[in-house]
């Protein structure tokens, strides 16, 4: 497989005086790849992904996100990213639809565009007859599914979501898993943080932070091999006990 | 250009969405005025009065008569010995005594002079000095009255002359202290926490991700409130002048275009606000402590500023409300011109570009 690079990170490095959050990180994602990040409360998957979307100046290091440079071209970069944060990101005291035009608004889609994605977006998640509802009153399953759409309004190089099921029934995070693959599979790259270790599976590859530093990275089957491991959960506690940084 | 209309959509309908706050925002500034207006004022009316008259003569009679009849003062209470007077006052419910001594009128007629005693219940010392004052003033007339009569060669005659606001109206002085509590209100209070409320359900950090130019995130925040501000300001006139009785002497466009300048003024410090702290209660606090207080205690609409200590005299300086209160004060009562508020407008545009500047440096473009 001869894939474009669609992230490429070198040394990356973040400190917030003292204390290195993120210890030279390197690592390549490939277009249209699910790229899971994974590490304990505290280990820098945040600082690290924080700094990719442009939330955050490196301290040192260097990376490109979609082909562009981080330190030259941060604004081409957010045109070509979609983000997706742990706390909700749609506006609750808005309909879905004002949500969607919104969005789509401030990344200067056309009002025939915003239609098109707005009736497309109803349609993919059976939402035609709560169009006008509050998303304040919506279930968090549903939410959180509109609020990926969202971040996808846009047709983005590169996802970024940040622990975007937490809290969400297994049967939601299912059908959330659904939409990332189709995602992916329409050439989008995704770059995934979560807690949950089989959604550590259902990756292509997989990045174990623990302490600042990248421990392994590879895809799920060869991880557990490596570690002689059943399932990716044992991975991650063999390489999480090495933490000597406590929960932050 | 079209990513903006977009954000100003978006706020406005928070805000329409929002009904309670924006009943308070329109309801506020009409409160306010009225509860002023007619509650909260410093002119006494129809305050019960009681007369020990030693005197009981024609002048002593005519003067208590003229008292009855301003409406000012009630006589509610007539004493016969000066015991009862004590009596009276800790009732409570006679805040001035007038006493006529037994050869008042007699003085008068032949000694040139006669002495008439106001005694006032000073507890409350500023209800105290308006009612002598009253009380001075009818018996000053009435004796001018008389003089008038048969005019004496040699008198010398005080005069007064209340200008600006010969009724002595307490609304006068607080029409332009309600606009600058309410605009920096309004335009401080809910731009900041409008704004941090942004970052505390996270969704500023999409707005960050995004490719909208951040100034122009700050200015669509304003752009609401700043209508808003608009319509506060015209109730306030329309009120003071239909309700209140307050003219606008002044040239109105000069008038609008200060309380404009004004709402800039508390917008950026709104804006300030939002850079600095992290939750709507924080926001809310600085707003209330650093902002509402200082406009309230030292623009010199509770407080006269000249009786302030020297310290607290400098630091009035640099409370943007007292520069506005000063101005509208001018351009709104006595109707002055640019020229005699040019210094002041200066003054307060300064302010405003710099904190306009400060906060604009300020606002994140990405979260550390």
């Amino acid at each position: 497989m001869n894939r474009e690079v669609a992230i490429s990170v070198r040394e990356l490095t973040k400190r917030f005086g003292d204390f290195t959050a993120v210890n030279a990180i390197t690592f390549d994602v490939m277009q249209g790849e699910i790229f899971g990040f994974l590490g304990a409360n505290g280990a820098g998957k945040t600082t690290a992904m924080r700094m990719l979307c442009g939330l955050s100046f490196p301290t040192s290091g260097s990376a490109t996100v979609g082909g562009y440079d981080l330190a030259t071209d941060p604004e081409k970069i957010k045109r070509s990213i979609g983000y997706m944060s742990q706390k909700f990101s749609l506006y609750d005291d808005l309909s879905i639809v004002e949500n969607i035009r919104y969005y789509g608004g401030i990344y200067g889609l056309s009002d025939r565009e915003i239609k098109d994605k707005t009736d497309q977006l109803l349609h993919t998640l059976h939402l035609e007859d709560q169009a006008k509802a509050m998303t304040g009153s919506l279930p968090l399953g549903w939410k959180q599914k509109i609020a990926f759409s969202v971040a996808m309004v846009h047709q983005p190089k590169v996802v970024f979501l940040d622990e975007p099921t937490g809290g969400v029934d297994p049967v939601t995070r299912r059908e959330f898993w659904t939409m990332i693959y189709e995602a992916a599979h329409a050439g989008t790259t995704v770059f995934v943080t979560t807690h949950y270790m089989d959604e550590a599976e259902y990756c292509d590859r997989v990045c174990i932070m623990v302490d600042g530093r990248i421990e392994a990275l590879d895809t799920p089957d060869r991880l557990k091999d490596q570690f002689k491991s059943a399932n990716m959960e044992g991975v991650f506690i063999q390489l999480a006990r090495k933490a000597t940084r406590t929960d932050g | 250009m079209k990513q903006f209309t977009f954000f100003i959509r978006k706020e406005f309908l928070h805000l329409w969405r929002d009904r309670r706050t924006m009943l308070i925002l329109f309801g506020m500034p009409i409160m306010q005025i009225l509860i002023f207006g007619f509650a909260l004022t410093n002119e006494v009316k129809n305050a019960r009065i009681a007369v020990l008259d030693f005197s009981k003569d024609n002048t002593s009679r005519g003067i208590i008569d003229e008292m009855n009849a301003s409406r000012y003062f009630d006589v509610g209470l007539y004493l016969s010995q000066p015991a009862e007077l004590e009596r009276a006052f800790q009732s409570g419910t006679v805040k001035l005594a007038v006493v006529f001594p037994s050869d008042f009128q007699y003085d008068l007629l032949h000694g040139n002079q006669a002495t008439v005693q106001l005694i006032a219940d000073a507890t409350d010392p500023n209800v105290a000095t308006t009612l002598s004052n009253y009380a001075t003033g009818i018996i000053m007339d009435y004796q001018a009255a008389q003089r008038g009569a048969q005019p004496l060669p040699l008198s010398i005659k005080t005069e007064f002359r209340m200008l600006y606001n010969p009724q002595l109206k307490g609304s006068y002085n607080f029409v332009p202290g309600v606009m600058a509590m309410v605009l920096m209100l309004v335009c401080a209070m809910m731009t900041s926490i409008s704004i941090v409320r942004e970052k505390e359900m996270g969704t500023m950090e999409v707005i960050l991700v995004s490719p909208i130019v951040p100034i122009r995130v700050v200015i669509a925040k304003m752009v609401p409130y700043l209508i808003l501000s608009a319509a506060n300001i015209g109730s306030i006139l329309l009120l003071s002048v239909f309700v209140l009785d307050v003219p606008i002497q002044g040239n109105l466009v000069l008038l609008v275009s200060e309380c404009l300048l004004f709402t800039i003024t508390a917008l950026s410090l709104g804006l300030l606000i939002s850079s600095v702290a992290n939750s709507q209660q924080v926001a809310m606090l600085i707003s209330l402590m650093g902002l509402f207080l200082p406009t309230v205690m030292l623009s010199g609409f509770m407080f006269p500023v000249e009786n302030m200590p020297i310290a607290l005299q400098v630091i009035s300086n640099i409370v943007p409300a007292k520069w506005f209160y000063y101005i509208v004060r001018n351009v709104m009562i006595k109707g002055l011109t640019f020229d005699y508020v040019w210094k002041e407008t200066l003054i307060l545009a300064g302010m405003t570009l710099f904190f306009m500047v400060v906060s604009v440096k300020k606002f994140k473009t990405r979260l550390e």
